[in-house]
């Protein structure tokens, strides 16, 4: 199976950065991709938040896609970014499940391709 | 200057969402008060607000009263903003069982030495603090239920020392000003 490209934006404003990564990871070997590809990308001043359409940490993209893709209206700039859970509840990180199915999304996509 | 435990605390002057000016020393609360800094835009913030305003619901009868107020920058995040914030309460009241009162000038959270959203800080009927830190360890687990503001309250009510008196606070940082 092809690994997508799975990068995750973080600030050091928000102390979500290393759940998610752990998360990220762990669901990386759960779907059988290598758990050591993230890649990490600091976004540091509004300039970054700006060039990268940051929309709050942490922000997973996978083959560039925003695992969650946020609203048109969401601001962009230095923040924690809000998640929602499957169960309802609000979160600073994504629900694990959600990370999971993107990672096999994207996988078999690429598997289609290549085929 | 960081506030210690048994410090005094600086009293204070803020507008509710309803406009109503709220100080620390001139309130109901006749055995505590716990003051909560948080906000609209933090899902550390939301994610532990229930749990806070059950805890508000719980320990009313006991003389405690409940303080919420946003520090953030509203300038920066329009989500903080006051009119924000008022349309925030007025979509569900019931959630709200304290007023939420606003820092524009960041002053309280200054004086506090406020870190993050949320950070709580419980006082007792002297003024004195008595729990500064998170409401409970961990913002994902909803069983945990604020632990650690209900064992402060707990000692603060039954008049002794907190046995976990200070925690680290877990949240967004606090917007500041430029």
């Amino acid at each position: 199976m092809r690994a997508p490209d799975v990068e995750l934006l973080w600030w050091e404003g928000c102390p979500s950065t290393e759940r998610a990564l752990a998360d990220l990871r762990e669901a990386l070997r759960d779907t059988g991709l290598d758990a050591t590809s993230v890649h990490m990308r600091e976004i540091e001043n509004d300039a970054d938040a700006l060039a990268a359409a940051f929309v709050g940490s942490p922000t997973i993209l996978i083959d560039g896609a925003d695992l969650q893709p946020p609203r048109d209206d969401e601001p962009v700039g230095l923040t924690c970014r809000i998640y929602h859970r499957r169960d309802g509840r609000i979160s600073p990180i994504p629900d694990p499940d959600d990370v999971r199915d993107a990672l096999i999304r994207a996988a078999t996509r690429a598997q289609v391709r290549t085929e | 200057m960081t506030l210690a435990i048994g410090d005094k605390v600086p009293d204070f002057e803020l507008v509710d969402t309803d406009g109503v000016p709220r100080t620390l020393s001139h309130g109901d609360a006749t055995s505590a008060t716990v003051i909560v800094f948080t906000c609209n835009h933090c899902p550390y913030a939301l994610a532990w607000h229930d749990r806070i305003a059950r805890a508000a619901r719980d320990y009313a009868d006991r003389g405690v009263r409940f303080l919420a107020i946003n520090p953030n920058d509203s300038e920066r995040y329009p989500r903080d903003s006051y009119a924000a914030m008022t349309a925030r309460v007025a979509r569900d009241r019931d959630a709200w069982p304290m007023p939420y009162l606003h820092d524009c000038t960041q002053a309280v959270a200054r004086a506090y030495d406020a870190k993050t959203t949320p950070d709580v800080f419980v006082v007792d009927a002297a003024g004195r603090l008595r729990y500064r830190g998170a409401p409970d360890g961990d913002h994902d687990d909803e069983s945990q239920d604020a632990a650690w503001l209900r064992d402060a309250l707990d000692a603060v009510l039954d008049g002794r020392d907190a046995e976990r008196a200070q925690t680290r606070p877990v949240g967004c940082s606090i917007k500041w000003k430029a």
